[in-house]
């Protein structure tokens, strides 16, 4: 979708502040609201783009209103009541109105450290040869998908080159909608900075994206 | 509005709000537990790891290594996950690892412009500038100007490389060895590399600037 979330080469934010010897979380509910969010991804069921359409996919106005962690909390709440956890009322109300979901998985504390360290590979076994090759040039499509997406608005259009190839992924926008992996081969393509910028576009800059072949057109 | 002001004024907002987020947070987390859901304990030691035990050092010593160890420098640069496995800093959001080299032609800077994409057992939870509006709206558009924002300089002429994270590959800078440090250790060298060098926001310390 194109949200406020897809921010590249927007302007009027301002400088970056970085702040010096920052803490890991500002505060103990950024430390709860991020646990919360990990462990119930197990009972929940959801898929990391699920979680990450259930962030962007709010007003513009909200999104860049809440702070990082609020809109993880946000986007924590409409995964949750979408699966019945928990009611919308349970949340304003903060308590439980109305019994658990019943046969659900949740995570224990000595699973913690070995399902953070293996990581869950996106990686899959292609099923199709890849239908691009490095150093090839192509084209990103205009796409505007009212779901999610990992093809930012700044490279739609937009000539680029194929540098890598990654292998066949897990394709984000439709294991979003919960149809499955669908895995495509994954590229990082690349662009010069006046095809993206213009005319006045710095000449030294060159920007990749990773992109799922379904978004790249031959030219 | 200085820049002093602006960060001020982002923080008494935050300020404001904190009691409301933090009592809804706690009813959240009393709901959960109650339904059956989550164990705290479990909340306890995700947060200790993240907070404690996976962090930006992690990605120094893979830096420090590769410079110190063209063995592993080679490793490194041809297949990066396996290179870092090496040393143990593998798992959630480092699954597919590249590593990006810096050299006097090139700097390389990396963003995730849609959310926040990050390679952890590297480097940790991302810093808020990371996953801020300014930093993600730039550093794509006008990197010399984040740059900048970071004190840093770089000759007109290096070519500057920005890699958008909008996929499941992360990738960690591997900035330039200072000179005048032949010769050194690898603990040596570890003091040299920031966090900020290894995303592409900094430059390493050179000699003389550390402790």
């Amino acid at each position: 979708m194109d949200g406020a979330h897809d921010m590249g080469g927007a302007k009027g934010f301002g400088p970056v502040v970085s702040e010096p010897n920052e803490p890991v979380f500002h505060g103990d509910w950024e430390r709860r609201a991020f646990a919360l969010t990990v462990a119930m991804s197990r009972p929940g069921g959801w898929n990391i783009d699920m979680s990450r359409f259930a962030r962007e996919n709010r007003p513009p106005a909200d999104y860049l209103g809440k702070s990082y962690f609020q809109i993880w909390l946000a986007g924590l709440e409409t995964l949750m009541v979408e699966r019945g956890l928990v009611s919308p009322e349970e949340i304003e109300a903060g308590k439980v109105l109305s019994p658990p979901k019943p046969n659900v998985n949740t995570l224990s504390p000595q699973d913690v450290v070995p399902i953070i360290r293996r990581g869950a590979s996106t990686e899959r076994e292609p099923r199709t040869p890849a239908m691009f090759a490095v150093g090839e040039t192509v084209r990103m499509k205009k796409i505007h998908p009212p779901t999610h997406t990992r093809l930012p608005q700044y490279v739609r259009g937009h000539l680029g080159t194929i540098e890598l190839n990654h292998g066949a992924h897990v394709f984000a926008d439709l294991n979003s909608l919960g149809v499955g992996e669908n895995p495509q081969w994954l590229y990082t393509v690349r662009f010069d900075g006046p095809e993206l910028w213009g005319a006045d576009g710095d000449p030294t800059l060159s920007v990749s994206v990773d992109a799922w072949e379904s978004y790249l057109e031959r030219v | 509005m200085s820049d002093h002001d602006h960060d001020h004024h982002h923080h008494d907002h935050d300020h404001s709000e904190l009691s409301e987020t933090e009592l809804r947070v706690r009813a959240l987390e009393t709901i959960l537990t109650e339904k059956g859901y989550v164990e705290p304990a479990a909340l306890d030691a995700l947060i200790d790891l993240y907070e404690k035990k996976i962090g930006p050092r992690n990605g120094v010593r893979v830096v420090a290594k590769a410079w110190s160890d063209p063995s592993y420098h080679a490793r490194l640069m041809k297949d990066a996950t396996a290179a870092i496995a090496e040393l143990d800093y593998s798992g959630r959001q480092g699954e597919h690892m590249v590593v990006v080299e810096n050299t006097p032609e090139q700097h390389n800077m990396v963003v995730c412009t849609l959310c926040s994409c990050y390679p952890h057992p590297v480097l940790g939870l991302p810093p808020v500038w990371y996953k801020s509006a300014p930093y993600r709206s730039r550093a794509v558009s006008d990197p010399r100007g984040v740059l900048n924002d970071f004190g840093v300089a770089l000759p007109e002429a290096t070519k500057i490389r920005v890699w958008d994270s909008t996929a499941e590959i992360r990738y960690l800078v591997l900035p330039m060895r200072p000179k005048g440090t032949e010769g050194w250790s690898a603990e040596q060298l570890a003091e040299l590399v920031t966090r900020d060098s290894l995303i592409g926001t900094g430059l390493p310390k050179q000699p003389g600037e550390t402790a």
